[in-house]
């Protein structure tokens, strides 16, 4: 089998390692991860830089915690969307400003019918299911079954974790 | 609302969720935007981390981009032995999430790992160890994800 092409180097993984538990907060931050490396900065600037131009960094910033800023109530919307309309209609409730995540998933009948899934936040239950009810809107009859699944507790929650390579 | 957030903390959340700009001195162009100085701003967000309003500070990165696979995998797990299924599941390294939601598949769990073809092992294994069905629901397709949250 032919290995799946990698769009980053060795020096890009020790790049990840040396950032994925965060950014030192000082002054110089890329300077300090390069420090840590033996990289100059710039280059663990223009390394940062190309890692997000190809999608492999989503974005560099600080991660809220939902819960201490308000937002308790965090529902998972799924739909039994049909298959003709579900990639369009995804997009529009992906598009929706209380709408973090929103992905199309397999079907696993007969125990679970649902094949778009969006997460919402709320300050309340009632401030999720009022914009689930938009959602329902959204979808109109091209949505033939619904359900709402709220998170009641975290169980584990870890960030990506890059090991050590397997195998060389 | 948080009230233990001030405004600068707010304005804080609200500028850093994405975008930390790439510079040698990015703190300083950030404290700059807010109208702080750069040690005031590092000490900010120091505090929020210790606080735990945010969770972490640095690049977000994308496994699958990196070659990498996910799935989003759920287990109906009997009342009386939840505590038990999430402790055998959450010693695997590859599960990243799990979160106990209301509804008869009741345990929700996201396996991340760097070969592909390890998700369907790590499944089968805790399928092994639970004695339960695992569904796997593979992302088919991603409509949008960005933080939207406002502090």
């Amino acid at each position: 089998m032919m290995p799946e092409q990698c769009p980053i180097d060795a020096t890009d993984r020790r790049l990840i390692e040396a950032t994925q538990g965060g950014l030192p907060l000082e002054p110089e931050p890329y300077q300090a991860v390069g420090d840590k490396i033996g990289l100059e900065g710039e280059e663990v600037e223009r390394r940062l830089k190309r890692l997000l131009s190809i999608g492999v960094v989503r974005r560099i910033g600080l991660v809220p915690n939902h819960y201490a800023l308000g937002y308790r109530a965090n529902g998972m919307a799924v739909w039994d969307v049909a298959d003709a309309q579900v990639s369009a209609l995804g997009r529009r409730v992906g598009a929706l400003d209380f709408v973090t995540h929103c992905y199309r998933r397999p079907r696993r009948l007969p125990d679970w019918p649902y094949n778009l899934f969006s997460m919402v936040h709320g300050k309340s239950r009632d401030e999720v299911e009022e914009k689930v009810a938009r959602i329902a809107a959204l979808l109109g009859e091209a949505c033939r079954a619904q359900d709402l699944l709220y998170s009641e507790a975290i169980l584990k929650k870890t960030g990506l974790r890059l090991g050590p390579r397997e195998g060389g | 609302m948080d009230e233990r957030l001030d405004n600068t903390d707010r304005a804080i959340l609200n500028a850093l969720q994405g975008g930390f700009p790439i510079v040698a001195r990015p703190f300083a162009a950030v404290a700059d935007e807010l109208g702080l100085d750069e040690a005031t701003l590092i000490e900010r967000v120091q505090t929020l981390l210790d606080r735990g309003v945010a969770s972490r500070f640095g690049p977000l990165f994308n496994a699958e981009a990196m070659g990498g696979a996910f799935t989003l995998a759920a287990l109906a797990v009997p009342e009386d032995r939840f505590a038990d299924v999430a402790a055998l599941v959450n010693a695997h390294p590859e599960v990243a999430h799990n979160y106990r939601r209301g509804h008869d598949f009741n345990m929700w769990f996201v396996v991340a790992c760097e070969q592909p073809e390890r998700i369907a092992e790590v499944l089968r294994e805790i399928e092994r160890e639970t004695g339960l069905p695992v569904i796997d629901l593979p992302k088919e397709e991603e409509f949008f994800l960005e933080l939207k949250l406002t502090a």
